[in-house]
């Protein structure tokens, strides 16, 4: 036995006399997370997650969280003399004196930012491919979770240094909160300590996004990984495939390796961002006063979309009773986005009831093959895309020579028409796709050679195709509709028949897809 | 021609010719829409109202009349001083190229010596503000860049942008970048109120509050940017847009490697 | 058990075609030496790092093409982070890739559902300690827990009433009265009408008794901006254009809409444009809404001259200034 297996052998006694674990840690080693390029955008979340956990501990080395007014003797010139908040300064601190703080600044802000695209784009591959179903319906709603959290920390956390383009969008929220019927300017004065913006603000929302929030992001992240663990990973349909096993490397030494590898690639692409692309450069803000503003002034993009929503709404209040209800604000951002995110969380449960799927699924669906599913998730993406471009309007209005007025009115109407637009276009596009597939399997593939018969007739010469995509191609479940019978065996008419109707119709539009390729079939082209 | 035929249905040669389609629509367009450059004319005459007048009723006159009193496509010229004229044909606004939504800034048509003659023409109708002199323009020793920038945010960030990139302002209308302007036309701008900008005069920004502005705008200009590369000073869409192509880009393109098989 | 190792059936699972470092030497060693490059490029991350941080003074800019002049230092340790990073983990993956074993395993899954047994047991178990709790028979205990476990949820929230102030009318009130001097913004000077001319705007503040120290929550409601227009192109009744003077006109410059600086004056329209939803106004009609989602038109300042000539206001706001809420009467 060499020195080192006796060490580790040592060590390895010291820790099973006292936990006995060796079962445990020998079945974790052997489990199995399968492979594919998409499965690694949860990755890039959590590894996002510990960057910003490392990056932000360095900040509050030096940031100060009061709104305690200072005046400006740093190095940066042209802030000379002026009065600032004591958190501005210490930022401005942190960019010009600190040796590496505005590198840490940057990647902290890009991690954040990469860290929300990431988990939109994480969100998105799971819906894709039907990884949210039973049963990883409750991981789901925890991932929808993370998602708002994110947007809230990313709110705080670059409103933290009080410059003008983040006090603005306090200033913003705080008219959101005000705007609550009956407790609004209460929870706005609970919040702000009083009127916008008050000297209490920064301390809070410091305390929230180091503390509180964090911390509930930890808790949150580790159930969510804990499940995924526990009810292994999803993977895609293939040769030796099935719903009750998972193929793949083991994860040591193999996915040790890459995923522990992959967290420096990420950790070095943030860096490499950091190092050579400017983020929020607060200097040239300046420090927030409510009397001031720039002209193209928006949010971090996570939160743009909302800024569109609230750009495009009509301008609707009512005044009733000595009171106002300001419908042009509830209606953008809070109605809409609660009704988004509680349609999102609890969408699981609302495909299983239009399925009638009870079952479990391991075996993830390729887009195509659930036409409607794929089509409802292209038309939310088609809504988020205006709003967003609508939070940008005056941005490409002036660097494309358009009108914000002409951009507006696009919004406005686009947004009720290019979504269900797309939702067409997309169902129409998998259907395409499941035909193409069909005569894949069928006929193979085109070679792209023309081949002259004797009787003087052109074909093209089609080569068959893999057997593990052949296997592949039929790999998929045919959807089939829900039988709801109105009355039942005994001809006593079922409660609920709204409802059932409803369930049937939506069941019979989801169920929409090409026939798959039977046996006899196959059977039939390979005796042509 | 059989040997790139071969490849016709290589995985790579969509997106190839894609991104050849592309390059080629991009240098034809930019070639055959290249404008020509104006020829200047060359009167090397001292600069006389007389002259003034004569350029005037020749290149100008057609939209403003021909006593500057103004016509309903061009607003009459009587008392906007030297200043105006200035800055207007200084910085190549007018002559208007096309009767659009604003006058933009372009290659100036008329040289020094003419535009000093229109503007002194112009002068003559009646009083208006007067162009700075040297002395007056001495914001490097008479601003203050602090105090310039906090009367910058004050009064023109809100069009101009924070770093003065520009703005969008309603209908089509929008505020210029400020970098690379004359110290003289930022000043003469404030004065006159050129098109939609409003007019801030002498008594509400002084002069030396004036020349505060011009050395914050100069500073910020010359100010390389200090954490790296930005899109254009622009906030957080340029951002966005930067961390979903580039962040994510790259990251994908790393995942997509790191899932295939060595072969 | 659930994670065993099986072997894979080969005509199950298809194993895959040997790699090029499996069978041929000469690939393996060169796989190696590339590891060890990838390795030994981190380290030339570390060292640019360290280097820069100590060495590398932080006023020296250098030329990039597209970027520009960067600062070094900075590109320095943020270059250096990112190779000494990014290699250690392409390393690390081309290592996997080529070197590690290529053999997938499979893991079984079991079902999640717990045995039939398993569940009685559960069930057993869970009544059994209910039972001891006997809440159901013991109606003292079960009044009295409710009654001490309502009252326990209110301190929480009692604790917190502190947090600030009760909104009370605070909402409705601003610094301006009834003979409040126009100030300019910055420089608190006070404002001849004839200081204006035709087509100018200025940001003006009330004048205090501290100047110097404005708190940030007056200067979230004071901002006022005072335009100069011709008399004769305003379009207001009567009562408006009282609280005019000589063709200026002066509205509060908080955003009806959510609050922000509306200072887009356009001179040629008259109109006034948030830059953070776009919402319009329309000077010459006491900022009516024109376009946008702002529902209100901004306050307007009745204002006219004192004594000495300095514009003053006549009155306070006779309607709040700033976003709506639900205690305004915006009748």
């Amino acid at each position: 036995m060499s020195a080192t297996e006796k060490m580790v052998g040592n060590t390895a006694n010291f820790v099973d006399e006292r936990l006995g674990a060796a079962k445990w840690v020998k079945k974790s080693l052997n489990k199995v997370f399968p492979d594919h390029w998409s499965f690694m955008f949860g990755e890039v979340c959590m590894y996002s997650f510990i960057i910003l956990l490392l990056s932000g501990t360095f900040l509050t080395f030096w940031f100060d969280p009061s709104q305690k007014e200072v005046v400006y003797n740093g190095a940066y010139e042209p802030l000379q003399g002026l009065k600032m908040s004591a958190a501005y300064a210490s930022t401005l601190n942190i960019s010009f004196e600190v040796r590496g703080g505005l590198l840490m600044r940057q990647i902290h802000h890009w991690a954040a930012n990469i860290f929300m695209a990431a988990i939109v784009a994480h969100l998105l591959r799971v819906f894709f491919t039907g990884a949210f179903r039973k049963p990883r319906e409750f991981n789901w709603i925890l991932g929808i979770l993370l998602l708002t959290l994110g947007l809230v920390e990313g709110l705080l956390g670059y409103s933290l240094p009080d410059d003008l383009l983040s006090g603005t969008g306090l200033r913003i929220t705080s008219a959101i909160i005000q705007a609550i019927p009956i407790v609004g300017t209460y929870a706005a004065f609970f919040l702000f300590g009083g009127e916008f913006p008050g000297t209490d603000f920064i301390p809070r929302i410091f305390t929230l996004h180091i503390l509180i929030i964090p911390g509930i992001f930890l808790a949150v992240i580790t159930i969510h990984v804990m499940l995924v663990w526990y009810q292994k990973h999803t993977q895609f349909p293939g040769v030796g495939r099935t719903e009750n096993n998972v193929v793949g490397h083991p994860i040591l030494p193999v996915y040790m390796a890459k995923a522990g590898g992959f967290f420096f690639v990420v950790f070095g692409v943030t860096a490499f961002i950091s190092a050579v692309a400017s983020i929020n450069p607060i200097w040239l803000y300046g420090p927030y006063t409510p009397g001031q503003i720039s002209a193209g002034s928006q949010p971090d993009w996570y939160m743009g979309w909302l800024d569109g929503l609230v750009r495009m709404a009509p301008p609707l209040e009512t005044h009733a009773f000595g009171h106002t209800i300001s419908w042009n604000i509830l209606i953008p951002a809070v109605i809409v986005p609660g009704i988004i995110f509680t349609g999102m969380a609890l969408y699981p449960f609302i495909e299983s009831w239009i399925t009638g799927d009870k079952r479990e699924h391991h075996l993830l669906d390729r887009p195509r093959n659930v036409p409607n599913r794929t089509a409802l998730g292209v038309m939310s993406i088609t809504f988020v895309m205006i709003s967003l471009i609508n939070g940008g309007n005056d941005i490409i209005a002036t660097n494309f020579d358009l009108s914000i007025n002409q951009i507006m009115w696009f919004s406005r109407i686009g947004i009720f028409i290019l979504p269900p637009l797309a939702f067409i276009i997309t169902k129409r596009l998998c259907l395409s796709l499941q035909r193409a597939d069909r005569e894949l399997l069928l006929h193979g593939a085109e070679s792209g050679r023309l081949l002259r018969l004797p009787h003087g007739e052109f074909v093209e010469v089609h080569t068959p195709i893999s057997p593990e995509k052949a296997y592949l191609l039929q790999s998929h479940e045919q959807l089939v509709p829900l039988e709801i019978e109105d009355v039942d065996a005994r001809g006593v008419r079922r409660p609920g028949a709204l409802k059932n109707k409803l369930q049937r119709r939506l069941s019979k539009a989801h169920a929409v897809s090409v026939p798959k390729v039977t046996e006899q079939e196959l059977k039939e082209i390979e005796n042509h | 021609m059989k040997r790139l035929s071969r490849y016709r249905r290589h995985k790579a040669a969509g997106p190839l010719l894609l991104i050849i389609a592309l390059l080629g629509i991009g240098t034809t367009f930019s070639v055959a829409s290249a404008t020509v450059t104006e020829t200047e004319n060359v009167f090397a005459r001292s600069a006389s109202i007389e002259e003034g007048k004569q350029i005037f009723l020749k290149g100008c006159s057609s939209c403003h009349g021909l006593n500057a009193e103004g016509a309903s496509i061009a607003p009459s010229l009587v008392g906007v001083g030297a200043a105006s004229v200035d800055f207007q044909v200084g910085t190549g606004r007018m002559p208007m190229a096309d009767m659009s939504t604003q006058a933009m800034r372009k290659p100036r048509v008329y040289n020094e010596e003419e535009t000093a003659a229109l503007a002194a023409y112009v002068a003559s109708l009646a009083p208006g503000p007067a162009i700075p002199g040297e002395s007056e323009l001495n914001y490097e020793r008479d601003g203050n860049s602090a105090e310039g920038g906090e009367l910058f945010r004050n009064n023109c960030a809100m069009c101009h942008n924070f770093a003065g990139q520009g703005g969008a302002l309603s209908q089509g209308k929008y505020a210029p970048t400020l970098m690379g302007v004359e110290p003289k036309h930022i000043y003469e701008a404030m004065v006159t109120g050129p098109q939609s900008m409003p007019v801030f005069s002498d008594k509400t920004i002084t002069p030396e509050e004036k020349l505060s502005v011009i050395k914050w705008i100069k500073a910020a200009e010359a100010e390389p940017n200090l954490g790296g590369a930005t899109m254009g000073r622009i906030g957080p869409v340029s951002e966005g847009l930067l961390a979903w192509v580039l962040g994510l880009g790259l990251l994908i393109g790393i995942a997509v490697w790191l899932t295939t098989r060595a072969r | 058990m659930s994670n065993e190792l099986t072997p894979i059936d080969d005509s199950v699972v298809p194993q895959h075609a040997p790699r090029a470092t499996d069978i041929n030497p000469a690939s393996e060693k060169r796989a190696e030496q590339q590891v060890a490059i990838l390795f030994g490029l981190s380290g030339v991350g570390s060292v640019l790092l360290i280097y820069s941080y100590i060495f590398v003074a932080d006023n020296v800019f250098i030329f990039i093409p597209i970027m520009g002049n960067q600062n070094a230092q900075q590109l320095g340790i943020g270059i250096g982070m990112a190779m000494s990073l990014f290699f250690i983990g392409i390393a690390a993956i081309h290592w996997a890739k080529t070197l590690m074993p290529d053999k997938e395993i499979v893991n079984h899954r079991h079902e999640f559902r717990s045995s039939d047994e398993d569940r009685e047991e559960l069930v057993k178990t869970v009544k059994e300690g209910v039972a001891g709790v006997q809440l159901g028979r013991r109606k003292l205990i079960k009044r009295s827990l409710g009654a001490a476990v309502g009252l326990f949820a209110l301190p929480p929230v009692l604790l917190l009433r502190d947090l600030g102030p009760l909104p009370g009318k605070k909402l409705e009130m601003t610094n301006w009265k009834a003979g409040t001097r126009l100030l300019t913004d910055p420089g608190n000077r006070p404002i001849l009408a004839s200081d204006l001319e035709v087509g100018s705007v200025v940001q003006v503040l009330p004048a205090v008794a501290d100047m110097e120290h404005r708190p940030l929550s007056d200067i979230a409601k004071d901002p006022v901006l005072l335009i100069r227009l011709r008399p004769e192109e305003f379009q207001l009744d009567p009562e408006r254009l009282a609280m005019t003077h000589e063709g200026i006109i002066a509205f509060s410059k908080i955003c009806s809409h959510m609050g922000c600086a509306v200072a887009l004056y356009e001179q040629t329209t008259k109109h006034l444009l948030c830059p953070c939803h776009q919402s319009t106004f329309d000077v010459t009609r006491a900022a009516k809404v024109i376009f946008g989602p702002a529902a209100r038109p901004l306050p307007q300042l009745d204002i006219t001259v004192d004594a000495e000539g300095y514009l003053v206001a006549r009155a306070p706001f006779n309607e709040s200034v700033g976003p709506s809420y639900w205690e305004r009467n915006s009748q």
